[in-house]
């Protein structure tokens, strides 16, 4: 008896130290980008880093307006959701409204093995097959683009728009369709007036979360958008995004502790940032716009 | 096969491990000693340019890998910090990817130290476009420079701006990463100085980037080290360069193996050296280094990015060797159009 409380009470300690050790890191990740941020920002204004439009740390004429690379991220991402969110949506109204059970049974996971591709797969999958392709549709595209890497990152986050839009889908109550149906709805009708707007708070979590894996995402752009950072929204030529930024730097021989060098946690701070705000959003809108049927 | 930049990457890594190792060896050393065995374990020490550093570390680590007494240390302080230190009398040879300057052949000899220059291959760098340009063929320098100085940044973006007779579209650049002797060697030859460039293009170590951006679109243009063109010659076309001087060849000249070596590929092709102390000369482990540096180290010099050396070359270099011929094959004649083998049989 009293051996089992001891081995109880190592368990649960054993158990605390390793929630409390992911917390750890979290707080110490957060801690190395804070400090070093604060060093970049004491020597530069962060007025210019936010809102200057050139961005050439490692350069003779340095410049550190980060906002090329936050239009290059933006592009990219809205391509991807440009992508991922009517497909998305399309294959979760089909799965949980009209598929019979066999096909769902077996879409589903199939659609989800596009999440576990791993993403540099992806980037030569877009740098090698999609810009070539494109290129015979799309006058102009260079090598390099935000369009082919866009729509590739929308491919790999579709089943995440699909699988928790189809799970909000489906856990509307069956008694709103069958009240639908009384009213003489269609299939289409129900499926579009009564459970996607029932769904609407999981729908748009499920699309927030969409948005801040794609802002996030490295592999991809940084091997098939280019390293030029510039402002502009055209798709066919040659950007940065943060994350492609990052890795760029992290890849040369910068050295550690100098300007060019901070410039890196700078940009993964706004990253972060940027990412946590749209988490946030989603499980706000989870809760914000969620109907209680009894 | 590596890209020479590819190889700087992992340099320091390697430099890292070298001198981890090296400590440990003194450790032991002294533990020997205290203990009354052994000699000391031999030092070779070599510094300079970093151009050079990949073909000597590649070099290095061969020959510790045949000689396990050797310990053979190679610094990258650039060609000026190497003489500096070479001609104080710390290093025993010194990387170098121009030849000597007058002052520092004033600082060797007020010291005393003699030395023997030896070329090892050539570093050239090509410009490259797309296949289907048909305009441009040929550039001048002053083309090039109006395209990749500073002042060109987000001000020269099309093709037009740099000859009116161009296409009016928007030209994509690619070239060397800040961190690389390419871009450092590039900036330095076309905007007058090392470090001058335009920031707006997409600046890549890893010279595959930029074969795939400029092979990848009609309207890019790039840059790399020479030899990285020859592995991928058909997806890209080469940009013969003018430099309006017509007493190194006339007109617009493309690189190959035999422009670069023969001097008129200018001024994106220049020799790269490593001088060695005469003194240091008379210690065996010396001798045999260079003695491998100069039979074996062609096939790494191309290896790692650089044009090798003529056949002809390598035996006027090695007889360079064999007879310490000191001083400077450059001296008083630094711009006079010759050709490294006339310098040689000078």
């Amino acid at each position: 008896m009293r051996s089992r409380r001891i081995f109880e009470a190592v368990i649960e300690r054993a158990l605390f130290l390793c929630a409390a050790g992911s917390i750890l890191v979290t707080a110490g990740i957060v801690l190395v980008l804070l400090w070093e941020t604060a060093a970049f920002l004491g020597e530069v204004p962060i007025r210019e880093f936010l809102f200057g439009t050139v961005w050439t740390p490692l350069f003779y004429d340095k410049q550190f307006g980060v906002l090329p690379l936050v239009a290059g991220t933006l592009l990219a991402s809205a391509i991807a959701m440009a992508v991922a969110l009517p497909a998305g949506l399309l294959i979760a109204i089909y799965l949980s409204e009209y598929a019979p059970a066999p096909i769902r049974r077996t879409v589903r996971p199939v659609l989800e093995v596009l999440a576990g591709v791993p993403t540099v797969v992806y980037g030569y999958f877009a740098l090698q097959f999609v810009t070539p392709l494109l290129q015979q549709i799309v006058p102009g595209l260079a090598g390099f683009n935000a369009l082919s890497p866009g729509i590739v990152m929308g491919i790999m986050i579709l089943p995440l728009v699909s699988s928790l839009s189809e799970d909000a889908m489906r856990s509307v109550p069956t008694g709103l369709r069958e009240g639908a149906y009384a009213l003489g709805a269609t299939r289409m009708q129900t499926a579009l007036r009564v459970v996607v707007p029932a769904a609407f708070s999981g729908i748009s979590a499920a699309t927030v979360l969409a948005m801040s894996r794609a802002v996030g995402e490295t592999m991809i752009v940084a091997i098939a958008a280019g390293q030029q950072p510039r402002l502009t929204l055209d798709p066919r030529v040659p950007i940065e995004t943060m994350t492609a930024y990052i890795v760029q730097v992290s890849l040369g021989d910068t050295p550690a502790g100098t300007l060019e060098y901070r410039t890196i946690f700078a940009v993964g701070m706004l990253l972060f940032l940027s990412t946590f705000a749209l988490n946030l959003m989603s499980n706000w809108l989870r809760g914000r716009f969620r109907q209680e049927y009894a | 096969m590596h890209s020479p930049t590819e190889t700087r990457g992992h340099a320091s890594l390697r430099l890292l491990l070298i001198v981890t190792l090296s400590a440990a060896a003194v450790a032991c050393g002294r533990g020997n000693e205290a203990s009354g065995a052994t000699a000391p374990a031999q030092v070779i020490t070599i510094d300079g340019s970093s151009t050079v550093f990949p073909v000597i570390e590649a070099v290095a680590e061969e020959f510790q890998r045949e000689h396990r007494g050797t310990r053979v240390t190679v610094g990258s302080s650039g060609t000026g910090g190497g003489f500096q230190k070479f001609c104080r009398g710390e290093t025993d040879i010194s990387n170098a990817s121009r030849p000597i300057k007058a002052t520092e052949i004033e600082a060797c000899t007020k010291q005393g130290i003699e030395y023997v220059e030896l070329p090892i291959g050539y570093d050239g760098i090509a410009i490259v476009v797309h296949p289907s340009n048909t305009w441009a063929s040929a550039m001048t320098v002053a083309d090039l420079k109006k395209l990749w100085e500073p002042s060109a940044q987000g001000r020269i973006t099309r093709w037009s701006q740099i000859r009116p007779d161009w296409p009016d579209r928007e030209i994509h650049l690619f070239g060397a990463g800040v961190d690389s002797g390419t871009f450092e060697y590039f900036t330095e030859a076309i905007a007058g100085k090392a470090g001058q460039s335009r920031g707006d293009y997409t600046s890549s170590e890893d010279d595959n980037v930029i074969v795939q951006g400029v092979s990848g679109g009609p309207d890019a243009l790039g840059y790399f080290g020479y030899a990285y063109y020859e592995q991928n010659r058909d997806k890209l076309k080469l940009v013969a360069v003018d430099d309006g001087d017509d007493t190194n060849g006339a007109g617009a000249i493309r690189p190959s193996p035999e422009t670069v070596a023969n001097g008129t590929y200018r001024p994106l092709s220049r020799p790269v050296f490593v001088y060695a102390r005469v003194s240091s000369m008379d210690r065996p482990e010396i001798r045999a280094f260079l003695d491998f540096l100069l039979d074996r180290g062609q096939p790494l010099v191309r290896e790692v990015g650089y044009v090798a050396l003529t056949p002809r070359e390598q035996e006027l270099v090695r007889r360079r060797y064999s007879e310490r011929k000191t001083g400077s094959m450059f001296a008083g004649t630094d711009h006079a159009p010759m050709t490294l083998e006339q310098r040689l049989t000078r």
